[in-house]
């Protein structure tokens, strides 16, 4: 178990675990601090500047982000300077934002909305300072956008913490910033991986999905694909599979996914190819027949062979309860051993 | 996963993937992991940020490699060499770990003396590695605990796939690295539910929860719980009954899921073991080369379509639910196959949900006897043993006493693969999966996106090799063994070491499996995939 340490936020006793940070223990108190580059999964890295404290006994504006609490710390959050300073901060990111929120697909679910509510920031002051950037549509399943990026290296850090690798970074410098590829290649040509996770952790519409549909309800449920069984809630709406992200109390996946969980799990269930009437091979091949007919004729055959004439083959891929049913068919109707999985293959 | 049933009582995965952050050091062996299990790379790669060692054991410069410590770069099929002589290595040097070896052990003796002929020169000569490469995995792995073991196919996809399988599970217990947290031998399970699969029983010689159909108490529990049951002889495995097919002693089949005449190697034989068939009874969601072959065909509901569990290869049962009603004229399986057999006038088919299912399986199989639906609706899934419903889950096995008592240690030899390359044959080929695609292809190739980023087979030869044929990027090539030829574009690359050529399974107009060998493993008849001889050609 982590120590316990106390510390004072706004006058607030709290207790914090030894070796968070300002921001992790102000915020797990539910003391909101505004932020836009910390996300929990990464590590610290005080880049926005948005966090920013007093801290007694320290100089100058340390951003809580990147501070480790310590026992007895007093900590400011508001007031004087660094109101105006945090508000100058937002002016800058503001001035290269676009502002047609209403269209945008991260409208409501943005983290800059958040924090520009939070400070009562209403109007620009600041002119564009940055020209107007390429879009990086090579990828089928997202876009990067830059003109919409504040350049908070979330997803620059998580292709290189989280996932390993490191397809995207930070290139140039001053007004020439940007999230780039090496050799300013496209992200289809680069590395990636197209897992989604940079896009799952940006803040604004930079990174966003092709498929942009909010879902009326999701379901949780477990990725159809590899043995790592990632949690994964499924978004429906209007009748179709619209959406798929990673659960973050998944006991195998802890929130992440691959490029096919996020990607590639619900487009194939309500494909038109899709098998669905049963078929009965006649002089004309395979003809559609009605399901009664269809389980009358597998019975009867089933039953008209001896116990090792038959074999069972049940799937790796549905469910336990399926292949249950499917091996004690084999074994107490069919009656036979001959029974197998491919988990050879 | 014959091999660690046979040393440790069970071959599941020891440990959980949650293990992986607390692990010292992993080696990850025979495995492409950032390609089959993308998320479990993820967490090694994390681990390795946070000082973990990571060594790579793989011919082929996998994707973890880039993260590694240390990569071997073994030959081909030579795994039991390589993991006997890291274990003699590790003896020559006193790292063992002596206590455990001691008391939670048997049969060391005989496996320490099938290590004379391990020793790091004939080892290094077979593997094609350096003395000071396999001392220096060697001292990593055991000097860093605690430490874990991943493998996957490239370890069990050959004709000797049991003995390397063992040969890692010696040198997990030479080291005393089992039944820690973050210690371990994990087998990395290729789909989604091959592990459930197992333990519900589709398994020739076993019941659900491994109860031996040989067991006479498990027989007699069985035939009073579902009225009648099967003998006491395991069935036949898979191959074999591809075998016996073709032979005309099998004569019909019933098909669930899966694509065999895509998925199976040497898939020539296959075909024509399939059309011997008197009846044969294909249940799939797409239509696909197995669902072709069939008299009859059932539609089945996808993963979305209805409620279950799977298992993961850490042995976690989750949920899964129904987001959508099973498309009109769709069933779940479960149901398609409870009323075949009702219609075959058997008794205790009547379930009313897939609950209803596990319920069943709750009172017959007590390892999964705690794994109830209530539970699994307020948990992150529940990893078996778990016994009772007070019982938490099994996150770490063997953690006092092995599954069957003591961990048995095995003598082992080298054995080169079935095939090898020849002056007709020259290229050894692997075959493996891509991030891409997935399996035959039937639900990847349905997402658009996906066949972007791969649409078709590739052949990766490296460009050495590739110089040497003339082949350029993009050539059209004639890829042939003993057994048939397929086609494919050239990727030249030198993630493939020289010598060896690569491909997926995952494209129906390149049947990779045409050319794949006879070659199988004499315990499990796992098929050997990972290695058959090969001839390219340009196609002008
Ligand atoms: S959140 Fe602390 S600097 Fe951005």
């Amino acid at each position: 178990m982590a120590d316990i340490v106390k510390i004072v936020i706004d006058g607030r006793e709290i207790e914090a675990c030894a070796g968070a940070t300002v921001l992790e223990a102000a915020l797990s108190a539910g003391i909101y601090i505004p932020n836009l580059c910390h996300h929990p999964d990464l590590e610290p890295y005080g880049g926005c500047r948005l966090c920013i404290v007093e801290i007694a006994g320290m100089r100058g504006l340390p951003t809580a982000c990147t501070t480790r609490v310590t026992d007895g710390m007093t900590v400011k959050t508001y007031g004087g300077e660094l109101d105006r300073v945090r508000r100058d901060t937002l002016q800058l990111i503001m001035a290269n934002h676009p502002s047609d929120c209403l269209s945008c697909a991260k409208n409501q679910r943005c983290e800059l909305q958040k924090v520009t509510a939070y400070l009562g920031v209403t109007e620009r002051t600041m002119a564009r300072t940055m020209p107007e950037q390429e879009v990086d549509d090579s990828n089928p399943f997202f876009t990067l956008d830059r003109n919409y990026c504040i350049l908070c290296g979330r997803c620059t850090r998580t292709c290189a913490e989280i996932v390993g690798v490191g397809a995207i970074e930070l290139m140039g410098r001053g007004d020439q910033t940007r999230v780039g590829v090496f050799g300013d290649k496209t992200l289809m040509e680069s590395d990636c991986r197209s897992c989604g996770e940079c896009m799952a952790r940006c803040p604004v519409g930079a990174l966003r999905p092709k498929v942009n549909v909010v879902p009326a309800y999701e379901v949780l449920t477990t990725c159809p694909y590899c043995a790592v069984g990632c949690s994964i809630y499924l978004g429906m709406r209007d009748g179709r599979l619209v959406s798929a992200r990673g659960n973050k109390d998944g006991g195998a996946n802890r929130g992440m996914l691959c490029v096919k969980g996020r990607f590639g799990a619900t487009e194939f269930v309500q494909h038109p190819d899709r098998l669905t009437t049963p078929l009965i091979r006649g002089d004309n091949g395979q003809q559609p027949a009605d399901w009664d007919s269809v389980l009358d004729l597998v019975a009867a055959r089933f039953k008209s062979y001896a116990p090792d004439e038959v074999a069972v083959v049940p799937s790796s891929r549905t469910t336990n309860e399926d292949v249950y049913v499917a091996q004690k068919l084999a074994r107490a109707a069919l009656r036979t051993n001959n029974i197998d999985n491919c988990a050879r293959l | 996963m014959a091999g660690l049933a046979t040393q440790f009582g069970s071959g599941a995965m020891t440990n959980s993937i949650g293990d992986i952050a607390q692990s010292a050091c992993l080696l990850n062996i025979g495995a492409n992991t950032a390609d089959a299990h993308p998320v479990i790379a993820y967490q090694m790669e994390q681990a390795v940020r946070r000082g973990a060692k990571l060594i790579v054991i793989n011919p082929r410069r996998v994707g973890l490699v880039r993260h590694a410590d240390l990569w071997l770069r073994p030959r081909a099929g030579t795994n039991v060499s390589l993991l006997m002589g890291l274990c003699r290595a590790i003896l020559d040097n006193g790292w063992q770990d002596d206590a455990f070896i001691a008391e939670r052990c048997e049969n060391f003796d005989a496996m320490k003396q099938s290590l004379e002929q391990h020793d790091l020169d004939s080892v290094a000569k077979i593997t094609g590695l350096k003395v000071s490469e396999i001392t220096e995995a060697a001292r990593m792995y055991a000097l860093n605990a605690p430490a874990a073991i991943s493998y996957a196919m490239g370890i069990c996809e050959w004709s000797h796939g049991t003995d390397a399988v063992m040969a890692v599970g010696n040198l997990a217990m030479i080291t005393g690295n089992i039944g820690k947290p973050g210690a371990g031998v994990n087998p990395l399970r290729g789909q989604n539910n091959v592990q459930g699969a197992c333990d519900m029983g589709a398994l020739p010689g076993i019941y659900v929860g491994y109860q031996s159909v040989a067991d006479t108490a498990a027989h007699e529990k069985f035939a009073k719980a579902w009225g009648n049951t099967s003998g006491f002889t395991p069935g036949l495995t898979l191959t074999q009954m591809f075998d016996a097919a073709a032979e005309g002693k099998i004569k019909a089949m019933y098909i669930i899921g899966e694509n065999p005449m895509l998925s199976d190697p040497n898939s020539t034989h296959i075909e024509k073991a399939l059309r011997k068939l008197d009846f044969l009874v294909v249940q799939d969601i797409f239509r696909n080369e197995t669902t072709a072959m069939a008299h009859v065909v059932l539609p089945g509901a996808s993963f979305a379509e209805k409620d279950g569990t799977f298992t993961n290869t850490e042995r976690r049962f989750q949920r899964v639910r129904k987001v959508i009603e099973p498309l009109s004229g769709c069933r779940p399986d479960w149901l398609i196959t409870a009323q075949i057999a009702q219609r075959m006038g058997a008794a205790g088919f009547d379930y009313a949900s897939p609950q209803d299912i596990m319920r069943e399986i709750n009172a017959l199989a007590p390892g999964f006897a705690g794994i109830t639906y209530e539970r699994l609706e307020t948990c992150g899934g529940l990893q078996w043993p778990c016994p009772s419903v007070e019982h938490p889950g099994t996150p770490v096995l063997h953690t006092h006493l092995f599954a069957r008592g003591r961990g048995r240690f095995m003598p082992l030899e080298y054995r080169p693969p079935f095939e090898v390359p020849d002056k007709d044959y020259p290229f050894l080929l692997d075959t493996g999966r891509a991030l891409f695609q997935y399996h035959t292809g039937t639900q990847t190739r349905r997402v658009a996106g996906l066949n972007k980023f791969m649409s078709e087979e590739k052949l990766q030869i490296n460009p050495k090799d590739a110089a040497k044929l003339g082949i350029h990027e993009g050539d059209m090539l004639a890829i042939s063994s003993r057994r048939g030829s397929v086609r494919a574009r050239a990727a030249l690359t030198d993630v493939t070491p020289v010598g060896t050529v690569y491909m997926t399974f995952h494209f129906r107009e390149t049947p990779t499996n045409l050319l794949t060998s006879p070659g199988r493993d004499p315990v499990t008849h796992t098929p050997e995939f990972k290695a058959c001889a090969v001839r390219v050609e340009k196609v002008l």
